[in-house]
């Protein structure tokens, strides 16, 4: 590991100032990602900016049930707050559905939608990969795809985003606050992550030096009846093969409205509007659900690789969306 | 470059000197002979550097030893003082925990279990508290079962493959210290 300088400022101003100055500063939240990253060689900064007690960690009512999550409130007390409980089921399953206990209380609300994706050759410095250094090829085409994209991917990056709690805030319509050197702005979060294209390795749109510091939550009376479900290849502490965020709004049987995201499939938490075009006033019946999921997954592109390719996402993921809005569907009826 | 950083490790004050590189799992192994914290893959994969930080169970091989200026350590080795000074325990008595974990023989090797003891101390703490778990159904509060320990339990890995004694501890242990309010199922 390279030697680096440590700072803690005093407040979010100060933090933000000294990572603009410089360009090899990074931020410290939880560290979960980026202190294994210090380990790998995966990063190399020259100074690093802790945030530790510098972000608001408290859940904020707003109006009409909305809430503003603080950037510093930790993944497992966001998972257990009752609002959020009651009022976005999705959110708390997908923040349980991630990592460990030990992890969850380490990890902020800011830190993971920009935890790093866990692609093994990004993550192996002795091997070529456009994320880590641009321009230096991809070895995930054609090598190991099991955890890789099939949508929106590129010639450049097949990575996915894995993050599980990003899949419920992209169905949620979250607002991510962020704080600039030059003030404040608000970006919707499924604006945030950007897909890889010819540049691979920004993984958002956030310049170097913007700090999340809050996401807000709009209400959303929909959101009360929604669910996380993910597939992975252990019961628990695994990433997503694939994922499904749903929320469905179902009266004697017709889908009035629906909020769907895909996780484990993208380089960004796949928000599926033309499964949402499918499923708003359709029957609630299994055959819609397996045609919003085939609107959705008509541009799917599997990768070819050494174990296969990773083509069994699609049938996977259309499988994963029938049972979560099924399930949904029968609680909706109780 | 070298930060000045006062910590409590085990109930004492620490003082000392850290390159901003150093983890807290290296400044407690190789700087203050707290060695009941291990090092098993030093990537936050197997959790068996799990201590306890500000009464949080953490990942010390994943927390720069800097940030935790002022912050208040337990290891394994320091559970049973640290529930003595809470009036929990008498002086010399081992921590429920780990008296569940040898009752069970929650253990082969033994390389795992000093992480396994404190995520399970500091699992039962977040029970008590009414957290969820990714296998908790509803609002309603959940029973201690060999699911929801699995669960919670999930972040600590035994190489030995001791789990089926290491659950029946947990739950042992949950039934000792007369937590949690809403009961055990040791059979479960």
């Amino acid at each position: 590991m390279r030697p680096f300088d440590y700072r803690s400022p005093a407040d979010a101003a100060t933090a933000v100032r000294s990572v603009a100055a410089d360009p090899t500063a990074v931020f410290l939240g939880g560290g979960t990602n980026l202190v294994d990253h210090l380990k790998l060689g995966v990063v190399e900064p020259g100074l690093v900016v802790g945030l530790a007690g510098l972000l608001p960690a408290e859940v904020q009512e707003l109006d009409g049930g909305a809430l503003r999550i603080g950037a510093g409130v930790s993944n497992s007390e966001l998972a257990a707050d009752p609002r959020v409980r009651e009022r976005f089921p999705v959110l708390s399953q997908a923040l349980l559905s991630g990592a460990s206990g030990q992890l969850r209380n380490m990890a902020t609300t800011g830190g993971n939608p920009l935890q790093r994706t866990r692609c093994v050759y990004f993550q192996d410095v002795t091997t070529p990969c456009n994320k880590r250094t641009p321009g230096s090829g991809c070895s995930a085409i054609g090598g190991w795809t099991r955890n890789h994209a099939i949508l929106g991917a590129s010639e450049q990056c097949v990575a996915v985003h894995p993050s599980d709690m990003a899949v419920a805030l992209a169905a949620l319509d979250a607002r991510v606050r962020v704080l600039g050197p030059d003030g404040e702005r608000t970006i919707p979060f499924v604006g945030l992550h950007r897909l890889p294209g010819d540049a691979p390795q920004r993984d958002t749109v956030l310049e170097h030096g913007e700090l999340i510091t809050a996401i807000d939550l709009p209400a959303d009376p929909i959101a009360r009846r929604s669910a996380y479900r993910k597939v992975r290849d252990r019961a628990s502490y695994a990433f997503a093969l694939v994922s499904v965020a749903a929320a469905v709004d179902i009266e004697d049987g017709v889908i009035m409205d629906a909020r769907i995201a895909f996780g484990g499939v993208a380089h960004a938490p796949w928000r599926a509007y033309r499964a949402e075009e499918v499923l708003r006033g359709a029957a609630a019946a299994d055959g819609t659900y397996r045609a919003a999921a085939d609107a959705e997954l008509a541009a799917a592109r599997p990768v070819e690789g050494l174990d296969g390719g990773n083509a069994f996402k699609i049938p996977l993921l259309r499988r994963t969306l029938t049972a979560t809005l099924r399930d949904l569907a029968r609680e909706e009826s109780r | 470059m070298d930060a000045d950083i006062t910590l409590r490790v085990d109930g004492a004050p620490r003082r000392l000197t850290v390159d901003t590189r150093t983890t807290l799992l290296d400044a407690l192994r190789e700087r203050l002979g707290a060695t009941s914290p291990k090092k098993g893959c030093d990537h936050g994969q197997c959790g068996a550097c799990t201590v306890l930080s500000g009464g949080q169970r953490v990942l010390s091989c994943l927390t720069l030893a800097v940030t935790q200026d002022g912050a208040e350590v337990v290891t394994a080795d320091g559970l049973p003082a640290a529930a003595a000074a809470d009036g929990r325990l008498a002086d010399g008595d081992l921590h429920p925990v780990q008296r569940a974990f040898i009752d069970c023989d929650a253990f082969q090797c033994g390389y795992c279990t000093p992480g396994q003891v404190v995520s399970a101390v500091g699992m039962l703490d977040e029970f008590a508290r009414g957290w969820p778990s990714a296998v908790t159904r509803g609002t309603a509060e959940p029973r201690l079962g060999r699911a929801e320990v699995a669960e919670r339990m999930s972040g600590n890995l035994c190489r030995c493959g001791a789990y089926a004694t290491i659950v029946p501890a947990v739950q042992q242990a949950a039934a000792a210290t007369g937590r949690p309010a809403a009961g055990v199922e040791v059979a479960g």
